[in-house]
């Protein structure tokens, strides 16, 4: 009985041997097309959540290229019939839209410059060195994250008022010059090197302000690129306090300048778009540029929860 | 000597940040509690001292009761939008297909984009006669004109905007979840639904509880596109607190009020915070 058993077990086992083959490469290609239609769906989910992602800046795009008379029909007009430069060429004429770019480009590298080295400064002294008050401090840093710039800025817009700065860079420039998440987001970085990394340094004879040039800095590329692009972006794209404080088209920012564009009349509405065009290009394209660094910098270790 | 200077030398590494911090943020932050308890001339200087006066002033008031309202309705809409979108697109993105490089891209790309910017964009998109919302749709609405509509495209606007950075940190969060929990799962015969239900989102929920932190706090504070769009009407059906803010302090320069509703909002969020911080020390599983 148990002989008859195992015989047609072993039987059973030798039958398969063959088929075995044949039933892997049948699984397989099964699983093959199972797992293709899978990558087909999740692209054609893809394809189309990223189109309507995208359509604002598609449309915007082109827009930009339309002449005036061919967005002003009731057909359906989703790409330009005759491209053309015009808008870009008139919204340069209309506006000061250099003198605009030049300014958001002072503004934001000068903001991001100052913050990096603002930030990298006061994470040293919060992650090497040794204070009275050092943790009430820093508790300090932290809690400025929980007041929103809404409660500061009327204040802060009669502060430079009254002393006369309004209009001019540094007021664009001075109220950003540090930031808690930068403070933090560098101190998270420093905190993984070992204190004695710190100390041997000292022992060499290396004071604070090299060791944080020329150890700490090369070390901490990836949260100085991150924190270089997110800075950047939004100060560029900073609108409330640039609306406040400037007051001529010789201090204005792209964003506030374009924004009156369209308080103008309705037939320069390609024209203002293509205005919004060439100033969301440089964003995108530092955007697409940092990417990496961006999501290296801010979710090693910073955010894994 | 060298002690002494070991013991001041720290804090000088602290000035440049606690220099701005100083008169940028605490200095006026307290000088804007100050002023909500004055009525001020139209220099902004304090003038009369009326205590809490302009704050029962705007809790009586049926416009900033409308403010409030409102706010509330924007940020649940631009909170649950934004991360929704954001989280849709982590999960299509959490597994490596041909293209995928772009796709991501395109979903952080909003982040990057001006608040002014992309509302100059959807200006035009929701124009009642040449926009492609209502060609697309064959309708005659005016979207942003009508008071039912207007607040709703200004808050899914401003979800779009959001989405791009809740995208990275719904896709850090899926990166942090282990494969072998999903591999396991099949093994036993998992759904796709299932698996997303009791692995995805209980995985997900320490960056969640964190994004939905900063998107709330965020969507107090939205601007610009209210500004370009909608100006707060129509008939203040978009007229957001920050949105009153500005109105009060820099068209009726009644800054005392402005900064009332400043400190309000200071408050709203800041127990918003400590609310959800509670809340997270019970219910977040790590």
């Amino acid at each position: 009985m148990s002989q008859t058993s195992t015989m047609t077990l072993r039987g059973k086992g030798s039958l398969t041997q063959e088929e075995l083959l044949a039933l892997k490469t049948k699984m397989s290609a099964k699983a093959l097309t199972k797992r293709r239609t899978q990558t087909g769906l999740r692209i054609a989910a893809n394809v189309l959540i990223a189109f309507v992602v995208l359509l604002p800046l598609l449309y915007a795009f082109s827009i930009a290229f339309m002449p005036s008379s061919e967005l002003f029909t009731t057909e359906m007009n989703l790409l330009p019939k005759n491209p053309t430069f015009a808008n870009f060429v008139n919204a340069f004429t209309q506006v000061p839209l250099l003198r605009f770019i030049g300014n958001s480009f002072v503004m934001a590298g000068c903001i991001t410059i100052g913050q990096i080295i603002s930030c990298s400064l006061s994470a040293f002294a919060f992650s090497f060195l040794e204070f009275k008050g050092k943790g009430v401090l820093f508790m300090i840093v932290m809690a400025t994250m929980m007041v929103p710039g809404e409660a500061t800025i009327i204040s802060n817009y009669l502060t430079v008022g009254s002393l006369g700065m309004l209009d001019t860079y540094p007021v664009l420039i001075i109220p950003y010059l540090t930031s808690a998440m930068g403070i933090f987001l560098f101190r998270q970085f420093y905190m993984t090197f070992p204190m004695s990394l710190y100390e041997s340094a000292k022992l060499d004879g290396c004071s604070n302000l090299r060791f944080i040039v020329s150890i700490l800095t090369p070390l901490t590329k990836s949260a100085i690129g991150a924190m270089a692009v997110y800075t950047f972006i939004n100060a560029w794209n900073m609108y409330m306090w640039p609306l406040l404080v400037t007051g001529s088209n010789k201090m204005r920012t792209v964003q506030i300048g374009i924004s009156m564009l369209s308080a103008v009349d309705s037939q320069s509405i390609t024209l203002m778009i293509a205005g919004v065009v060439m100033i969301i290009i440089p964003s995108i394209s530092i955007f697409i540029i940092g990417q990496k660094q961006l999501i290296k910098g801010m979710f090693s270790g910073a955010v894994k929860g | 000597m060298k002690r002494k200077k070991d013991l001041v030398a720290p804090y000088f590494y602290l000035i440049p940040s606690m220099l701005v911090f100083a008169v940028f943020l605490f200095y006026p932050f307290v000088k804007t509690i100050y002023l909500s308890l004055f009525k001020t001339n139209k220099l902004g200087q304090a003038k009369i001292f009326v205590g809490l006066g302009n704050y029962a002033e705007l809790l009586s008031s049926a416009s900033f009761r409308n403010s409030l309202k409102v706010t509330l309705i924007f940020v649940v809409i631009v909170v649950i939008g934004g991360m929704l979108l954001g989280l849709v697109t982590a999960v299509l993105c959490n597994k490596a297909f041909p293209g995928i490089r772009f796709f991501s891209t395109a979903y952080a790309l909003p982040m990057a984009i001006a608040s002014s910017s992309a509302a100059m964009i959807f200006q035009i998109m929701l124009h009642p006669a040449v926009g492609i919302v209502n060609k697309l749709l064959g309708l005659d609405i005016n979207w942003l004109n009508d008071p039912k509509t207007a607040l709703y495209c200004v808050a899914i606007l401003t979800a779009w905007l959001n989405s791009g950075i809740n995208f990275l940190y719904f896709s850090a969060g899926l990166g942090n979840i282990d494969e072998s929990l999903y591999e396991r799962a099949s093994v036993d015969g998992a759904t796709g639904v299932q698996k997303f239900f009791s692995l995805t989102l209980p995985g997900l929920s320490p960056i969640m509880f964190y994004t939905l932190v900063v998107n709330i706090i965020q969507a107090f504070q939205s601007f610009g596109q209210i500004k370009i769009l909608t100006e707060g009407g129509p008939s203040e059906t978009t007229n957001v607190i920050v949105y009153s803010i500005y109105r009060d302090a820099f068209f009726n320069y009644r800054f005392g009020s402005a900064s009332a509703q400043s400190v309000i909002l200071f408050i709203i969020i800041m127990l918003i915070t400590l609310v959800m911080f509670r809340i997270e020390k019970k219910g977040v599983k790590y």
